[in-house]
């Protein structure tokens, strides 16, 4: 009873520190989107919030709940509350099956650095997302006001198309894993063996479809400003506002976290064994945790690039993407990792689908491409 | 008939692969951003920081002294008159015996008054001034007004102090 208890007392505050993480990082993520937006546009960003303006958060944050919560006389009230509670619910529980680090031992007590560890934990993943679609369709569909209907079909259909793509990349690595557990899949990726070179393409699939099922730019339809107003946040004030974009933050922290367990070995990183050997093992698991919020942090960095670089898709540029280019792709990938796996040469066949593939598409360009002649 | 033979067509042909797949492109449009990312941004923190505008910047309008003290200013009212935002107003008083000190000419502005809303900064009063008495400054600006009631600049805050005399470059 005694061990029990310690475990659980271990496990509930290690969940409630991810938790503090999660929601900090993606405090500070609004306060580094400003200043990356700033510094590619040659500016210098918000600086007035204490040095350098690292209050601004706070600062935010006191506005959000300083603000008038206004909710739509014909909206339906209960819907319209839920709405943002659920895009925040979801996107809060997905890091539960992400694994942070290898296990720890604090006195007598041993456990690991993960939520749960179940053997489903990329599809609790995958569910968790998809859910995370209601969260928006159900506070555009309440707020009664078309402009945020049209926004929450939009990230519906969006999100719907995009984790088909997702599910199929995510296919070639439970073949070369064989578990759908993440922690399994960070632990065959140890010591270097990343999944980022047995699987470029699926990685570049994935990637994509994580900006898509992030709504972010170029994918950013259901909010774009220029012709839905606000998308399905136009009716939204206040904290509900604030939960919206809170939460569209802390998904982009999670699918980082998400795509450097799959693909970039978790919690591993180059000299683990030598830091093991020199200061213990749970220094280097804490390192690990550390490397795994680093890997986060820079996708969430990439994320940021990509948003003040590109301008956002037309909506049928979307959907062709994402049923004509990217889930024949994943299928082909799929393929290529079956052959890959048949044939024991992973990394070998990995790089050359990616040849065959660009050579396959330069031959289709040059036969059955029309050219106008000069 | 062509006016000149520097007209040429453009045509745009089909996009080539790489044009078509956007990826390149993409690429190089993150290049730039990130050069961006680490070139130096040219904000200038306001308040803090004031950049040099220049030796004929009009900024704050400055009621000038000779270099005994007195003003200079003999209240003839041209500078009102070319005026074309009527911001400026004067009174006009006779020096007394024993203000020869204070007053150069035998007639001064006992009032001197600029609406600082009405003006507009052209430097028309500077120009018609045939005393050389008022000048607008180019080290400094008029300072951001809260009330109606700071608009009306008096000659507590025109007259030059003669421990902060102003001094253009050319002058010296």
């Amino acid at each position: 009873m005694n061990l029990f208890d310690s475990v659980f007392i271990a496990k509930a505050s290690f969940i409630g520190v991810i938790f503090l993480i999660t929601l900090g990082v993606a405090a500070y993520s609004t306060y580094f989107e400003r200043k990356i937006a700033a510094f590619m546009q040659d500016r210098i960003g918000p600086d007035r919030a204490g040095p350098f303006g690292i209050l601004q958060p706070l600062a935010d944050a006191v506005k959000m709940f300083m603000k008038e919560d206004f909710i739509p006389a014909n909206s339906n009230k209960w819907l319209f509350i839920m709405g943002p509670c659920l895009s925040m619910l979801t996107a809060l529980m997905t890091s539960a099956v992400v694994p942070f680090g290898d296990t720890i031992t604090i006195g007598d007590v041993t456990f690991d650095l993960q939520g749960i560890d179940v053997n489903i934990g990329i599809l609790w993943v995958f569910g968790i997302v998809s859910l995370g679609v209601y969260g928006i369709l159900i506070g555009g569909w309440a707020s009664n006001n078309k402009y945020s209907l049209l926004g929450a079909i939009r990230a519906a259909s969006q999100n719907i198309s995009y984790e088909l793509a997702m599910g199929l990349s995510i296919i070639a690595i439970l073949m070369m894993t064989g578990s759908l557990s993440t922690k399994a899949i960070v632990e065959a990726q140890q010591n270097g063996h990343w999944n980022i070179l047995y699987q470029p393409m699926g990685f570049i699939i994935f990637l994509i479809c994580a900006f898509a099922e992030c709504n972010r730019t170029p994918f950013d339809l259901p909010e774009c400003e220029t012709e839905l107003i606000g998308g399905y946040h136009t009716e939204y004030s206040s904290m509900k506002l604030g939960f919206y974009l809170f939460a569209e933050y802390i998904n982009m922290f999670i699918s980082g976290a998400v795509m450097a367990t799959l693909y970039f070995g978790g919690y591993d990183y180059p000299g683990i064994d030598f830091v093991t050997a020199q200061l213990g093992a749970t220094a280097a698991t804490l390192i690990g945790a550390g490397a795994l919020i680093g890997k986060a942090l820079a996708f969430v960095f990439i994320f940021m690039w990509v948003r003040w670089t590109l301008p956002r898709f037309r909506y049928d540029q979307l959907m062709g993407l994402g049923w004509s280019g990217l889930i024949p792709l994943a299928m082909f990938n799929v393929v290529v990792t079956g052959l890959g796996v048949l044939l024991d040469q992973q990394i070998l066949i990995g790089i050359g689908g990616v040849v065959v593939f660009i050579a396959g598409i330069v031959v289709y360009d040059q036969l059955f491409v029309k050219k106008k002649l000069a | 008939m062509k006016l000149s033979n520097r007209t040429k067509v453009v045509e745009q042909g089909e996009m080539t692969l790489a044009e078509r797949m956007y990826l390149p492109a993409i690429v190089g449009g993150m290049a730039t951003t990130l050069k961006h990312f680490f070139s130096k941004p040219v904000t200038i923190r306001y308040p803090e920081q004031t950049r040099y505008l220049g030796p004929i910047y009009r900024g704050h309008h400055i009621l000038k002294k000779d270099e005994q003290g007195a003003e200079r200013c003999t209240a003839c009212g041209l500078c009102a008159v070319a005026c074309p935002a009527e911001a400026i107003s004067m009174v006009a008083e006779e020096r007394k015996k024993g203000e020869e000190k204070l007053y150069r000419e035998e007639k001064y502005a006992k009032v001197y008054e600029i609406n600082m809303l009405r003006c507009i900064f052209c430097g028309l009063c500077e120009e018609a001034c045939p005393k050389e008495a008022i000048f607008l400054r180019h080290d400094q600006m008029v300072p951001v007004f809260n009330s109606r009631d700071e608009v009306i600049y008096g000659k507590d805050k025109l007259v030059e102090k003669m421990d902060q005399r102003y001094l253009r470059e050319g002058w010296k």
